[in-house]
């Protein structure tokens, strides 16, 4: 109700005519209609263009299933990693002092600003046979680059900012006193992480968790450099839709595709619901804050 | 004290880490008649080891009593080739030119100088050569090389620095004017030709850059050109393997499209070999090499033509496969090129003839 009302009254600030604002939100939705929805409802057409029974054979493929497979392990690896290194660079950066801090901040966003592709090549010149490391692996028969431990580095790298990020300016807002609070009260350290400092951030944790398990499940780049292409072994879905398109199994390629496109769908259906909760939360702070 | 929590979660990612890392890393299978063998191949091949994957392994379950599982792995010739030297475990290499697997010998050591005699006919079990597909009734009228550069004509191609088949293309067109300029081939090794031999490859370099300049994209590999030519209709004409304008007219119809055999060509010949050094550590070697020899069985040569490669020996092919290719003259790269090595370094090293005269 109260944003509601939010609304009318900004609305009515505004001194544009009703056209432009007509004009304006149609443009928008059109834009989206063309540019989103139409392609989404392409890879839904094309899936089932044979059918249910085609649709389920494509996914239920020997190949199809192992990469599908693959994909979700990859995510479970690399998804709980990189919620733990996001908490503990986010906690470093907003609650302490210290020299190279903006250094710091600076590297976790690295991942976002280098092509995926050169990110993956990186582990070829420090793994592959001629890297760095590669005769010293290759002597013990440690295989990193074109097997499933190079797709886990890989995916790690290119979805590490994404919890961290989202957790460093909440963090820094809330500051330190509540922490203190707990500590002077006699809370042990984990019990303090876990009544107070989990309780404030856990909506944006979940958002940055959301975002990086959708990277991780749909990176292209990255993986197609380290993963060598082995059907049935270390193709992930978005490199096993590449394949089946190129062997004009267009129907199978786009089963795969929708798979992967449900899957980003439900992860925005759960994104949106979060951050619906979270301005919830968030609101009632922020007018206690200023009721002071 | 707060920090306590940070370091219990800081070590339990190093230990998810390293756990999936190493893990991941050492591979081995438990059962003693399984074996797994990995093929590392180029693009157009999809289809053809599909099939021969299945039939040798039935034929090596007989043999032996292994279940053997062929695992494949697809790409651009050059850029297949690129990752077994950065430690692509293949047991055996099934690529788009010798120089490819020559590279691996060079850069990572992996198989003997002499890999290329171990086997008959140069270690090329199936041959192709380069045609051209173009749209249903022709409608450019391209009948030869010379057609690729008449105004509006837009090429489709891969880029030959990481493609096999676009570096046959490239070598079939220079073959082509040399051919037209000399009259007959056997010039190039007439020392009192030399003359008209350079003249004939300054004429050579010509039409190559021109024929690029007709070309709109430049895939990585073969099976991307097709896909673009086909798939998205982008182009008037794709210079493509023999076989894979076959399969394309196979897959998508022959009311869409058609294959036009230019006056001269070039003879393909895709190489195969064992990569040793890796087959010896997986313990692969026989059936690494009961594999390579079965592609030059009746069985494998039939397959082979099945998919629309010519096969070497015509014995024991059923005629309906034999008839579908047509009668072509053909040149081979050591004829006219002096070999791979050579035409590599002169013309798609860098720096090479290709890198003077594309400019994109």
């Amino acid at each position: 109700m109260k944003r509601t009302g939010n609304v009318r009254r900004s609305a009515a600030a505004t001194t544009e005519s009703r056209w432009v604002r007509r004009l304006l939100i149609g443009v928008s939705l059109a834009f989206l209609g063309l540019f989103l929805m139409m392609p989404l409802a392409a890879v839904f057409a094309q899936a089932f263009s044979r059918g249910w029974e085609v649709y389920v054979r494509s996914l239920g493929d020997h190949d199809a299933l192992s990469a599908i497979g693959l994909t979700l392990l990859i995510a479970l690896i690399v998804v709980p990693v990189n919620t733990a290194f996001g908490v503990i660079a986010a906690w470093a950066i907003a609650k302490f002092q210290f020299v190279g801090k903006s250094l710091l901040i600076t590297l976790i966003d690295l991942p976002y600003s280098v092509s995926p592709v050169i990110s993956g090549m990186v582990f070829v010149l420090l793994f592959g046979r001629q890297g760095w490391l590669g005769p010293w692996l290759d002597a013990r028969g440690i295989h990193i680059i074109f097997a499933v431990s190079g797709i886990v580095l890989a995916t790690l790298f290119v979805t590490f900012p994404f919890v961290a990020r989202e957790l460093i300016p909440l963090m820094q807002a809330q500051g330190t006193e509540e922490e203190e609070a707990a500590r002077l009260l006699g809370a042990g350290g984990w019990q303090t992480f876990w009544r107070v400092t989990l309780p404030n951030v856990k909506w944006g944790l979940l958002y940055g968790v959301i975002l990086c398990n959708a990277r991780a499940m749909g990176e292209f780049g990255a993986v197609s450099v380290v993963s060598g292409h082995i059907r049935g072994e270390t193709n992930t879905m978005p490199l096993h839709v590449e394949v089946l398109y190129n062997e004009y199994n267009i129907t199978a390629a786009f089963a795969v595709a929708s798979l992967l496109a449900l899957l980003a769908l439900v992860t925005l259906v759960l994104k949106s619901a979060l951050q619906w909760k979270t301005a919830e939360q968030l609101a009632p702070e922020e007018q206690g804050y200023t009721g002071d | 004290m707060i920090s306590r929590p940070f370091v219990a979660f800081g070590l339990f990612s190093i230990a998810l880490v390293s756990i999936a890392v190493f893990a991941g890393g050492c591979r081995q299978s438990a059962d003693p008649n399984a074996v797994e063998i990995l093929n590392v191949s180029y693009d157009p091949t999809r289809e053809l080891y599909k099939e021969f994957n299945r039939v040798f392994a039935e034929h090596w379950a007989r043999q032996s009593g292994q279940t053997l599982d062929v695992r494949m792995s697809h790409g651009g010739s050059g850029k297949q080739a690129r990752s077994v030297i950065d430690g692509l475990e293949a047991d055996v290499v099934t690529l788009a030119l010798a120089y490819d697997v020559d590279a691996i010998r060079r850069k990572a050591g992996l198989m003997p100088k002499d890999w290329q005699s171990r086997l008959p006919n140069n270690s090329a079990p199936y041959t192709s050569t380069i045609v051209f597909l173009v749209r249903k009734g022709n409608p450019r009228g391209i009948k030869d090389w010379n057609d690729l550069v008449k105004p509006d004509v837009s090429v489709i191609t891969p880029n030959p620095k990481t493609s096999g088949g676009a570096r046959w293309n490239y070598l079939a067109a220079w073959g082509y004017v040399l051919k037209r300029e000399l009259g007959d081939l056997a010039e190039l090794h007439d020392p009192n030709s030399a003359d008209a031999v350079a003249k004939a490859n300054e004429k050579a370099r010509e039409f190559i850059k021109e024929v690029f300049q007709h070309v709109k994209v430049l895939d990585t590999g073969a099976r991307g050109s097709t896909m673009t030519f086909v798939q998205r209709g982008i182009g008037d004409v794709l210079l493509a393997w023999e076989n894979e304008a076959f399969l394309s007219i196979h897959e998508l119809g022959p009311d869409k499209f058609e294959i036009v055999v230019p006056s001269i060509s070039i003879l393909a010949e895709p190489s195969v070999a064992v990569v040793d050094k890796v087959a010896e550590r997986h313990g692969t070697r026989a059936v690494a090499e009961a594999y390579l020899k079965h592609l030059y069985s009746s069985e494998g040569q039939a397959l082979a033509a099945k998919h629309y490669y010519r096969p070497r020996d015509a014995e024991g092919v059923p005629e309906e496969y034999m008839k579908r290719f047509p009668d072509v003259e053909l040149f081979t790269v050591r004829d006219v090129f002096g070999g791979w090595e050579k035409a590599q370094a002169e013309h798609f090293d860098d720096g090479g003839v290709f890198d003077q005269i594309y400019k994109p």
